[in-house]
């Protein structure tokens, strides 16, 4: 919790919405322009996650989705989804909603230098990830080569296509993008995410994974990268629960031992491997 | 193409590439160089399917036909992959149709000249199988993971 900005992480502070971006059908982007209680900007890490406050509705935790870097406008992509997601939804410029945050642990950006970094994202699991590349492009002689696998279930579902096609065009970054099922008009990869395993050779020592998507999207790729030789402390996932105080005080979120929104979102695999798999939790 | 060149080329590719020269020799007498134009097709479903792909440049897309929500793309096949099991087990007809998605140059393999050679030489044969049997196996986890629509909408 970056406690510069908000005094009390249970009180949130009032966010004007500077634009909304649909995205897709059900899918948007909010950036809002957070105020702070003592003129001090926003700042958060890559993986961290804000709860929005839609008023009289309720709360929900939205991962952020922007570059870290640019602290006037952050982006939060939404699926619409139950009531708080319609109510933020219905909601256009200039209107104002509650932001609680940052909160969690984020990817590992800063500790992971020098080394080959492969994102493999499913479905809205890209919105986490997207503060990271932002990240490692602002520092790209830094880090090895960098691969992003994203898949989502049709091409209308995929996220961020115009980046998508802006990151494809780069040299230092191999972008493979794949959908469940089309029609004939999408000419790239069809199949699932795990399936673009085939295209790319990962250097196995020398690699960090970071995977976001559905929980069992999730599993499937982790059983890849360990076929093709990932240790598993150099695998990294952001996992999802119902986060309602955002601190680690309710309880909502309790994963095992670990409270996602404390402990996580974003676990090294190795911390939450013996009981990912876990029917009962 | 010269039959060395061939030879080459197949030399290098995944599926083939740790295969004793004398098994590449009696894959090569069964292959021909395939080039098909975009939008074309490789193969339709329910038709004999006689031979597999070796794919070199392009990509082709499996299609079925869904009733009323017409054609669905899949599983995209691309180079260095192998398309197209049936030629193996009978009773030896495409489950799907195959489009070539841009132009793509392939090797194809007549499936019963393969048969043939896998029947009379049950070493060659069992060295089909069990590299088919990697793919079938690929194929089978992925189909299971796209049953799970993952990505549905709740």
């Amino acid at each position: 919790m970056n406690s510069e900005v908000c005094i009390d992480p249970m009180i949130p502070l009032p966010a004007r919405i500077q634009r909304v971006v649909w995205e897709t059908d059900d899918t948007f982007t909010l950036l809002v322009e957070p105020k702070s209680e003592n003129g001090k900007r926003f700042q958060f890490s890559p993986g961290q996650f804000n709860m929005l406050y839609a008023f009289g509705i309720g709360e929900s935790a939205i991962s952020i989705s922007s570059d870290p870097l640019k602290q006037n406008a952050i982006a939060h992509t939404i699926h619409r989804l139950g009531f708080v997601t319609s109510e933020l939804s219905r909601l256009r410029r200039g209107n104002f909603i509650g932001l609680r945050g940052p909160f969690g642990n984020g990817w590992p950006v800063d500790r992971v230098k020098g080394m080959d970094i492969c994102i493999v994202a499913g479905g809205i699991g890209i919105a986490p990830l997207r503060p990271v590349l932002y990240s490692i492009f602002h520092n790209r002689k830094e880090y090895g080569r960098i691969f992003l696998l994203y898949g989502a279930r049709t091409p209308l579902d995929l996220l961020y296509r115009v980046e998508l096609e802006q990151w494809s065009k780069l040299s230092d970054i191999n972008v493979l993008v794949t959908v469940d099922h089309s029609d004939s008009s999408w000419k790239g990869h069809i199949g699932v995410v795990t399936n673009l395993f085939s295209y790319i050779t990962l250097n196995t020592l020398h690699t960090i994974a970071m995977v976001c998507g559905p929980e069992i999207m999730m599993k499937f790729t982790i059983r890849e990268l360990q076929q093709r030789g990932i240790p598993l402390e150099q695998i990294y996932l952001s996992l999802e629960r119902n986060m309602k105080c955002g601190i680690g005080l309710c309880g909502h979120c309790q994963f095992g031992p670990k409270f996602v929104c404390k402990d996580g979102p974003v676990f090294a695999y190795t911390q939450v491997s013996h009981f990912f798999e876990k029917r009962e939790i | 193409m010269r039959t060395r060149d061939l030879t080459e080329i197949l030399r290098h590719h995944p599926f083939i590439s740790d295969l004793s020269d004398h098994y590449l020799q009696t894959l090569l007498s069964c292959v021909t160089n395939v080039r098909f134009k975009e939008g074309s097709y490789l193969f339709r479903e329910g038709e004999e399917a006689g031979s597999f792909y070796l794919i070199r440049t392009g990509r082709v897309a499996l299609e079925i036909h869904a009733g009323e929500r017409g054609t669905i793309r899949v599983q995209t096949i691309s180079p260095g992959e192998v398309l197209g099991w049936s030629w193996l087990i009978s009773p030896y007809r495409w489950q799907f149709d195959a489009c070539a998605v841009g132009d793509v140059r392939a090797f194809a393999f007549d499936g019963k000249c393969l048969r043939t050679k896998c029947e009379t030489d049950h070493d060659f044969g069992y060295e089909m199988l069990r590299r088919f049997s990697h793919i079938l196996e690929q194929h089978l986890k992925a189909t299971r993971l796209q049953l799970l629509d993952v990505y549905k909408r709740q």
